[in-house]
């Protein structure tokens, strides 16, 4: 389809004004984090450096990288087996654990907080008082888009075939799950974990509301003494973020084609 | 060895017809049939249907702890008073004025930044979609948006208080160059300042939903419009209007329920009062000064699934129309 010219300079018009408002105030946080406080104008990088001097955001940094491995292993090891062994085994369960998966679209993340409490009282008893419990929270949370990456590229490899055969020459289930199948999925899985890995780095309803201190915990309460540095801390953490997710667009890029996506 | 064969003896079970509906290969059935323990294989078409389904457990456990347990524990909680008995009383809390205004406000955030979204967000996606498809400029602006949907909570109320927060970069140039008061009384830290806010995220969630919508559109249709005549107005206004409208209509509610469950970008940047029902809730579960809120709390969590799950059914229904279309 050609378009008229006009139509050419309309729309460069308007992407530049989506571009404007999505891109300053990305823009203004950077400015805002570089700025010299005070008489002389000037940049400085100090409250970039923070980041690695602060003790407090330092930790709390480590606490949420931590947490979104943690994640992501836990999210590994419980959902892909699962899936594959109903796909494999129990074809009756796949509507009930699509619908547990897909659950938390429809539950607000504030609403868990709320009824989980009790559970969470539970989990700080026997595991201690560490950030890390907050993996199973964010397991639940990410659920929705690790079940859709796994599922779409689980969808597009002949698992039952591939067992089929590995089981007939004498395989175990776990050789089957870890050897043949995991390896025929490595796009999914990495999807999965590059989503899990941004939700969790960003995610503020259960650490807040819980009293975990996360990055997205230490950035708000930073901001109230030292505005600039927890600027810094957040576009640090937007632009990693954000590296993960454009990745992950490529990574998918190649199964689009199948129709797997949703 | 010799598995195949006995699983092949349990091909007549019934599961495989669910099997086989979607892989559709005889293959499958035998692997499927394939019984986990040999205590059942004696019975042919009888199988324990426990004894397979064993490994799905640590999962169905996991679940059951921390997701079915803590809604339950609201939905319960919701009807009970601080000693466990059975009351209405926490849904009058509901009816209250400060409720019904925080109900308000959400419905009003929700439902603004939900048309402010989709009327911006499926213009954005056209353009998009007008552009070649394999136009560096779209892969990348599609790409972009899918960052910035996900894009919330501290750091999007950070991004916008350095831009027209007190001394935020706009607010500082307003004033310089036009001596206009952008920041005027504080609106971003009220329900004006989350519509803008929220929009932010509402916008590329709209393009990444719909933008699927407008290329299933396929060209042979509008050939068939113009071979019949049709004009570019009456090509859209009788066709592709029409068949964008329930998946617009199902993007419109996708967006509201967004809206309706954000909480962490509100929480930042609204540290006074609590205009939308998230923050009451905050204000219900960590208040160290009222006792016996929590179960008010539960009843104000009740109110956001009952409004969410509502909107979600909509929006399934919309679906399932809409995918009719888009193959």
């Amino acid at each position: 389809m050609t378009h008229s010219p006009v139509f050419r300079v309309v729309r460069a018009l308007l992407l530049l004004a989506f571009a404007a408002y999505f891109f300053v105030p990305l823009l203004a946080m950077f400015d805002f984090s570089t700025q010299v406080r005070g008489s002389a104008p000037g940049r400085t990088w100090d409250n970039w450096a923070f980041m690695v001097t602060d003790e407090d955001l330092r930790s709390s940094i480590v606490a949420s990288l931590l947490l979104a491995l943690f994640t992501v292993v836990l999210m590994v090891a419980l959902l892909v087996p699962t899936m594959v062994w109903v796909r494999l085994r129990v074809p009756r369960a796949k509507k009930l654990i699509e619908f547990l998966c897909l659950l938390p679209l429809t539950i607000p993340a504030l609403v868990i907080v709320v009824g989980i409490t009790n559970v969470y009282s539970w989990v700080t008893y026997l595991l201690g008082d560490d950030a890390l419990v907050l993996t199973f929270a964010y397991v639940v949370l990410v659920l929705p888009y690790s079940f859709r990456a796994v599922d779409a590229s689980l969808s597009a490899v002949d698992a039952a075939t591939l067992s089929e055969a590995a089981r007939s020459l004498g395989a175990g289930w776990f050789t089957v799950i870890v050897r043949i199948i995991m390896p025929n999925i490595t796009g999914g899985i990495l999807g999965a974990a590059f989503i899990a890995v941004a939700l969790v780095l960003g995610e503020y309803v259960f650490a807040s509301l819980l009293h975990f201190d996360t990055l997205p915990v230490a950035m708000a309460a930073l901001y109230k003494t030292n505005g600039p540095a927890a600027m810094a801390a957040a576009l640090a953490s937007m632009i990693l973020v954000a590296v993960l997710l454009v990745g992950l667009t490529f990574l998918s890029r190649d199964r689009h084609k199948q129709g797997a996506s949703s | 060895m010799g598995r195949p064969a006995r699983g092949h003896r349990r091909a007549g079970h019934p599961d495989r017809r669910a099997d086989g509906d979607r892989r559709g290969v005889p293959r499958g059935e035998l692997v499927q049939g394939h019984p986990l323990s040999t205590t059942t294989s004696g019975s042919p078409g009888r199988r324990s249907a426990v004894g397979p389904a064993l490994p799905l457990l640590p999962f169905l456990l996991f679940v059951l702890v921390f997701l079915v347990v803590p809604t339950l524990t609201v939905v319960v909680g919701a009807f009970q008073d601080e000693d466990g008995r059975f009351t209405l009383g926490n849904l009058d809390a509901l009816t209250s004025e400060a409720a019904l205004s925080a109900l308000r406000g959400s419905l009003v955030l929700s439902a603004s930044t939900a048309l402010i979204g989709a009327v911006l967000g499926a213009l954005l996606a056209y353009l998009i979609v007008s552009m070649p498809p394999s136009s560096l400029m779209r892969r990348a602006t599609l790409a972009v948006s899918g960052v910035l949907a996900q894009f919330g909570g501290v750091v999007l109320a950070f991004a916008w208080i350095a831009t027209i927060g007190p001394v935020g970069v706009m607010t500082k140039a307003a004033a310089d160059l036009f001596g206009a008061d952008l920041y005027g009384s504080g609106w971003l830290f009220g329900l004006p300042g989350l519509v803008v806010v929220y929009a932010y995220f509402q916008i590329p969630l709209m393009v990444i939903v719909f933008a699927p919508a407008f290329e299933g559109l396929r060209p042979q249709w509008r050939e068939a419009a113009v071979n019949l005549g049709a004009s570019t107005w009456s090509y859209w206004r009788h066709v592709a209007l029409p068949l964008l409208t329930p998946a617009f209509l199902g993007a419109l509610l996708l967006l509201f329920a967004n809206a309706f469950a954000a909480y962490a970008t509100a929480a930042v940047l609204v540290s006074q009062g609590q205009p939308i029902v998230p923050l009451m809730i905050r204000q219900a579960i960590t208040s160290e000064v009222l006792l016996g809120q929590a179960n008010v709390g539960f009843a104000l969590a009740l109110e956001m699934i009952v409004v969410v799950t509502l909107v979600m059914v909509a929006y399934n229904l919309l679906l399932r129309r809409t995918s009719r279309w888009m193959r």
